[in-house]
């Protein structure tokens, strides 16, 4: 793999070696000395033009664990802050020798741009562009989901059949996105559950089923209920009312989850908002996969960086 | 140089039957089969089409305040290369062309630069900012004679504001030039709101945004009576309220762009900020509506909308860049792949919606007057049969941030003619120091 920019141009085979590869990181996790020489030498720098603590610090303990270099350059009150370009900044990370960028940025296609623009060779992961997609995060819910169904045989296998529902900010959700085309890619059969404000006004190219029924949703009994992060300020734009009618209609509350099957799996990319979307109920029960899912991050963002940058790299 | 004489031998007047086109004076002084050639300069059309002067409606020159973009002098040169003899230079400069003063100083800059007629557009509100209305009398009144108005960039989104402008011009016969947007629906819009919008996670630009605006607009220019320009329409729907417009009597014109008539918003999909423009690129079947609609009249005319930009303005992420595309020099091409090749139009429909029309709508004279005896010797020689990958080398402007680049377009402009001396000969923009002499001695004889 040259970079790691999006699901949507992630074929099957490649997923499923993504996740069997984060397989056997994951045992590295269970052994005394959680490291791996693999990347030693090799500078991985974490280049964050948005603060998320939360996949900083997962990619640079996946970075630590295979032994590379790690700069953590953080946009807020440096240079970037003062109007410098992305061309300049990636530039300045192709000449202190870069050989993997882990790029967090608000625009949509901002990691694409670096990947194309010729200003830095090293090998690019999206964790996050605006409203366009993250995937790592959606390759560790895959992970997630395919270790509940299969624990130790889940090595090969797809998602073919499972039923996920996601429910939530579904227009700003990048994501949302990137677990549409890549659970869609796994076989998995994907609704999605939103305000109508709140999808984008055409999904007719998304593998997904649109509906605004959490109720209807919940009885159906899907394999895995996802919830995605609401923001406060979006009701500051009508996308809804107040928090209060957004819980009511859209919260896994404890009567919704009351209702799911045992083995529904609770899903959550976190940070949650407790109360809003999901009830401490439902994030803290057995169906609960948010740690578990913050513990495969790593596993997996190990697996993105072991693929990009061992060995010879190839052309893209 | 002024006094040249041209001999045109051969070429075909709006692609009809071939003629020779006798240039002396400033004039077309004699137009048909084997005239004299004697005391002037042979110029072998054989296999050229003729058409008048292009006139664009719709130019972005940034001079004065945005320099580094472009100026009056190498924007009015690139019109040169596209076979343009007269431009209307947007408002949106700063200062902004909201005085009589500005007007004026752009004017002279044109004038000056002698490569094309440079005819100020004003701004309806003062500063662009939508909320008072300029000095529409004075720049009416003022040497530049200014009778389009125009806050492009920015909706005049107020109905009052612009129920006002409307009815204050009619007072010298002016135009309101409107970019309809409304300003509400398209907070933050970066791209046509749809399918690649959703997926590519770039806050959308719907269709309702232009569309809405123009349905009020030409109500309220029904309702006061007077006359209303669309700026760079670019969807369907907007093609649809138009033709209800005029089949209702209500006195409207519509501009369209080169580019929303060739490229789609596919283009989008790498995040090319090359492709940023305002309105956006939109679908393909927005692009054959528009066609469709120059083919049957409800657009009057192709405007391009140039907008040169610095380098660092598209290096770089999609909804940092700059909106705008320069298309000053591929306009001729990319209207004859678009809607020439495709059979839509013929050489004297487009010798009309780029020459003719924008010049009637602006109120300029001297230009747009066609190819016939006595009129202004503004014209241009086109080779249609040629196919060229358009690249750097066809730029003549500062801005280089043109889309067509390292595409293949159709025919190439040959040479213009601007108050009878060449501002572009054997396919090469004549030297700036030359123009500037030619252009004097064509104001003071």
């Amino acid at each position: 793999m040259r970079h790691l920019l999006s699901t949507r141009t992630l074929g099957r085979d490649e997923a499923i070696l993504l996740l069997d590869v984060a397989e056997d990181m994951a045992d590295v996790a269970t052994r005394e000395v959680k490291k791996l020489p693999t990347l030693r030498g090799k500078t991985v720098v974490n280049l964050f033009f948005e603060d998320s603590t939360r996949t900083r610090i997962s990619f640079e303990a996946a970075a630590k664990r295979l032994s590379a270099d790690v700069i953590n350059f953080s946009a807020k009150g440096s240079s970037v802050s003062k109007g410098e370009s992305l061309k300049d900044t990636a530039q300045t990370l192709a000449a202190i020798g870069a050989d993997g960028v882990v790029i967090r940025h608000p625009a949509s296609g901002a990691p694409q741009v670096l990947a194309d623009s010729g200003w830095i060779d090293a090998g690019i992961i999206n964790a996050g562009d605006g409203t366009h997609e993250h995937p790592t995060q959606a390759l560790l819910d895959a992970f997630t989901i395919r270790r509940r169904l299969h624990g130790t045989a889940s090595r090969g296998k797809d998602l073919a059949g499972v039923r996920v529902t996601i429910v939530g900010d579904v227009l700003h959700s990048r994501v949302a996105r990137s677990n549409v085309w890549l659970l869609s890619t796994l076989g998995a059969e994907v609704s999605l559950i939103a305000p109508p404000t709140l999808v984008p006004a055409d999904t007719s190219a998304w593998p997904a089923r649109v509906g605004f029924d959490l109720d209807e949703a919940v009885d159906e009994g899907p394999d895995v209920m996802m919830m995605l992060r609401i923001q406060a300020e979006r009701m500051q734009d009508s996308f809804f009312p107040n928090s209060r009618e957004y819980a009511r209609t859209w919260g896994l509350d404890d009567t919704r989850f009351a209702r799911l099957r045992p083995g529904t799996m609770v899903m959550h990319p976190g940070p949650m908002n407790r109360g809003l979307e999901i009830s401490s109920a439902a994030a803290d029960s057995a169906q609960s996969t948010v740690l578990e899912q913050v513990t495969n991050g790593v596993s997996v963002r190990m697996a993105a960086l072991y693929l990009l940058l061992s060995g010879d790299r190839e052309e893209s | 140089m002024a006094s040249e004489r041209y001999l045109i031998r051969g070429a075909a007047p709006c692609g009809g039957e071939t003629a020779d086109l006798l240039l002396a004076d400033g004039r077309i002084a004699d137009i048909g089969p084997g005239l004299s050639a004697a005391g002037a300069t042979v110029i072998d059309a054989d296999g050229l089409i003729a058409l008048p002067g292009l006139v664009d409606l719709h130019t972005h020159l940034r001079e004065p305040g945005y320099e580094q973009s472009e100026t009056v002098l190498t924007g009015s040169r690139a019109a040169a290369a596209g076979g343009f003899t007269a431009v209307f230079a947007m408002a949106n400069t700063s200062p902004v062309q909201d005085t009589a003063g500005v007007v004026e100083q752009v004017l002279a800059l044109g004038e000056r630069a002698g490569y094309a007629t440079v005819q100020p557009i004003g701004a309806v509100t003062v500063g662009l900012a939508g909320t008072h209305l300029a000095e529409l009398g004075a720049m009416a009144a003022s040497r530049a004679r200014v009778r389009v108005f125009s806050d492009d960039g920015n909706c005049v989104a107020d109905p009052l504001l612009m129920r006002r402008a409307l009815e204050y011009v009619k007072a010298f016969d002016g135009v309101v030039a409107q970019h309809a947007q409304e300003p509400r629906l398209t907070v933050g819009a970066q791209m046509n709101e749809g399918a690649l919008s959703a997926e590519l996670g770039l806050a959308g630009w719907p269709a309702v945004a232009e569309e809405s605006i123009i349905a009020r607009d030409v109500l309220l220019a029904e309702h006061v009576g007077s006359r209303l320009h669309v700026c760079h329409v670019s969807t369907a729907g907007s093609v649809d309220v138009i033709r209800w417009a005029k089949a209702r009597g209500i006195n409207v014109t519509a501009e369209v762009t080169p580019h929303h008539l060739l490229l789609t918003e596919d283009l989008i999909a790498g995040y090319d900020a090359r492709y940023k423009v305002n309105p956006p690129l939109r679908s393909a079947e927005d692009v054959q509506a528009l066609r469709a609609g120059l083919a049957d009249g409800t657009i009057d005319i192709i405007a391009t909308d140039h907008a040169p930009h610095p380098v660092e303005a598209k290096e770089c992420e999609w909804p940092a860049a700059a909106n705008g595309m320069v298309g000053l020099e591929s306009a001729l091409s990319v209207a004859h792949a678009a809607v020439v090749e495709t059979g839509l139009l013929d050489w004297a429909d487009i010798a009309r919606v780029l020459s003719a029309t924008p010049a009637r709508i602006g109120r300029i004279s001297g230009q747009g007057e066609g190819l016939s005896q006595g009129a202004p010797a503004e014209l241009t020689l086109y080779d249609p049969s040629v196919r060229r990958v358009f690249d750097r080398s066809d730029l003549a402007g500062l801005g280089t941030n043109s889309p067509y680049l390292s595409m293949t377009l159709p025919g190439r402009v040959e040479a213009t003619f601007h108050h009878g001396y060449a501002t572009v000969l054997h396919g090469a923009v004549q030297d700036a120091a030359a123009i500037e002499q030619a252009a004097r001695e064509a104001i003071h004889g």
